[in-house]
């Protein structure tokens, strides 16, 4: 088990020193989740006058549920750096060193986790920064930035086997551009559930992106329902666990065409 | 270290079978075994199965049917401990060209699981071995394509693997970059005894390079041994004479095939060439043949047995032509 870590570690180590040497995806990846937050936070901004939102200021609502989407959408491409490495030839030359097999997979997902880690901190600055307030504090904000880690790891582990499995960008950039939206909208991100349409609430229930949006809100709210945090986090580690598994799996599929 | 068992050898591949799921029969039942220290060539066109061969050894394929072993272990019982083993430099393998010479170095030891001051020691070991000292804090985008490939063979080697796996060590090099690279090779088999299991679609570096060569068709192993093995079981020299007189061909191909010793004898325009088991001592008996029969020759000469002459017994194609279809066709 050491071995699984020390080998994720310095993989994950390689992987960031890849991310950092394309100055152009690093720059976007820091604006990005601002632009999200600038964009949304005008657009929607008058919903909270809706009675029964249940909130004053909307961006206590929005910076949570945006900080998590913010995770799902660039987690969601990481099939695309699998791709990479597999074109590159350099998914070859880790397959043939005596490295476990879960920590090639699980470095991708350390990458995403420390990329999350740096945009979660922007957006929580932003937030501050347009008016937001965080009264579940520290605590609140650590539980929050779990939530979008192991959503991340779950999607991002989802993407690598899909990538893998795939072998083409086409059918990354049409699944993902298929599930990105539908995803977001079908979730309490952006809009109580109490004002949603009724159909729209019970799918939501079994989207991981809400379990992580309610999570993170209920952990950062003055008076945080520790049962459903537990609940949601449990949920979460239930599918980051399941989605890392497969795409571990997907290493026998990817050998038969090598 | 080891406790090594005498005589099993350093890598072991038998019937092997690869079908690819698009219906691409890759190998066809590829046998051959490389002794310890040993640098084996093996040499076929494009599409001949080496690159497969190479994958199925170094644990990332996996064969149909067959068995694979290296250092003794078998790939798919106990791949980990092959991997722990061998060396792979392929340029289906490559590595990321991000970062520093040194800093690639240390990187690859570090994922071999070297220990801090036996990895400093080693790296500038390599770094000295390859001519990269110099290079060392460079970018490893600002090397040249001999620099870039003689850097992956010390990342390949950063842990004193039993097996080094060279796929195509020189593809894509300039003849300048090529030659040294050679040299390089041949230092590594020489000095530390290494295994080293090389392939290439260069008759002229497994030649140079290989202590034995099987040549790969389709497949499959046509033809195993030593350079000079496999040329002296053409059984003979090549012949050439060029007549004076296109117009006494036919007639000139009478009187050699008639001379005792000399075998498959052809006429192209004004050249009949044969083969004889002493080329040197045919020669002459030739010449007065010919000039009794009042057939005039312009120039005369023998030659050994090439390579080239090899692959086309066993193949049927001159390597040229393999090449040229083997690039014409699917990959």
């Amino acid at each position: 088990m050491t071995t699984v870590f020390r080998d994720t570690w310095w993989l994950t180590r390689r992987r960031l020193a890849i991310f950092l040497n394309q100055p152009g995806y690093l720059v976007v990846t820091l604006i990005q989740p601002a632009v999200w937050l600038f964009l949304f936070g005008n657009l929607f901004r008058r919903v909270v006058e809706l009675p029964g939102f249940g909130v004053d200021n909307y961006l206590d609502y929005l910076v949570p549920g945006v900080l998590v989407m913010n995770a799902l959408a660039s987690s969601i491409w990481a099939g695309m750096g699998m791709l990479e490495e597999i074109e590159r030839g350099t998914m070859n030359r880790l397959l043939t060193l005596p490295i476990s097999r879960t920590a090639i997979m699980s470095a991708g997902l350390g990458e995403h986790a420390v990329a999350s880690i740096v945009q979660s901190g922007i957006i929580l600055g932003m937030g501050a920064l347009g008016g937001a307030t965080y009264p579940g504090g520290i605590v609140g904000m650590v539980i929050l930035v779990a939530s979008a880690i192991l959503l991340g790891t779950a999607v991002a582990s989802l993407s690598n086997a899909l990538g893998m499995v795939a072998g083409e960008r086409e059918t990354i950039i049409g699944v993902n551009s298929f599930l990105l939206l539908p995803t977001t909208f079908l979730s309490s991100v952006f809009m109580a559930k109490d004002l949603m349409p009724g159909w729209i609430a019970t799918v939501a229930r079994f989207n991981p992106l809400d379990w992580a949006a309610q999570m993170g809100r209920s952990a950062l709210s003055a008076s945080p329902d520790w049962g459903l945090i537990a609940t949601r986090g449990a949920l979460l580690v239930v599918i980051a666990a399941l989605a890392l598994m497969v795409s571990v799996r997907t290493f026998r599929t990817y050998q038969r065409q090598v | 270290m080891t406790a090594r068992e005498p005589r099993s050898p350093a890598v072991e591949a038998r019937d092997l079978t690869k079908t690819y799921p698009r219906g691409v029969k890759a190998l066809d039942g590829l046998t051959f075994e490389v002794a310890e220290g040993e640098t084996f060539g093996l040499l076929g066109p494009n599409g001949a199965g080496k690159s497969t061969t190479i994958k199925i050894l170094t644990t990332l394929a996996k064969a149909d049917s067959g068995v694979a072993r290296v250092v003794g272990q078998d790939v798919t019982r106990d791949p980990q401990e092959v991997r722990r083993r061998i060396g792979v430099c392929s340029p289906g393998f490559r590595a990321e060209p991000v970062g520093r010479g040194v800093g690639k170095l240390v990187a690859a030891g570090r994922l071999r699981r070297l220990d801090v001051v036996e990895l400093r020691r080693r790296v500038s070991e390599l770094l000295d071995r390859f001519g990269l000292a110099d290079a060392a804090s460079r970018k490893v985008r600002t090397y040249s394509g001999g620099m870039q490939r003689r850097l992956d063979i010390a990342m390949a080697l950063v842990h004193r693997p039993r097996v080094l796996f060279l796929d195509e060590p020189t593809t894509g090099l300039d003849p300048e970059a090529r030659t040294a690279m050679w040299q390089e090779i041949a230092r590594l088999s020489r000095d530390v005894g290494m295994t080293v299991l090389l392939t290439t679609h260069y008759l002229e570096e497994a030649d140079r390079l290989a202590d034995r060569i099987a040549i790969v068709d389709r497949g499959r192993i046509v033809a195993e041994g030593t350079a000079d093995q496999l040329k002296t079981e053409l059984e003979g020299d090549g012949i050439d004479i060029e007549l004076a007189d296109a117009t006494q061909a036919e007639l000139a191909r009478g009187v050699v095939a008639s001379l005792p010793g000399i075998r498959e004898v052809a006429v192209e325009q004004r050249r009949v060439t044969a083969r004889a088991q002493d080329g040197a001592g045919a020669v002459p008996a030739a010449l007065a043949a010919l000039e009794r029969a009042g057939i005039g020759v312009a120039a005369v000469s023998v030659t050994r047995p090439s390579l080239d002459d090899v692959y086309l017994r066993h193949t049927g194609r001159r390597f040229a032509e393999a090449a040229l279809a083997a690039s014409g066709g699917d990959a």
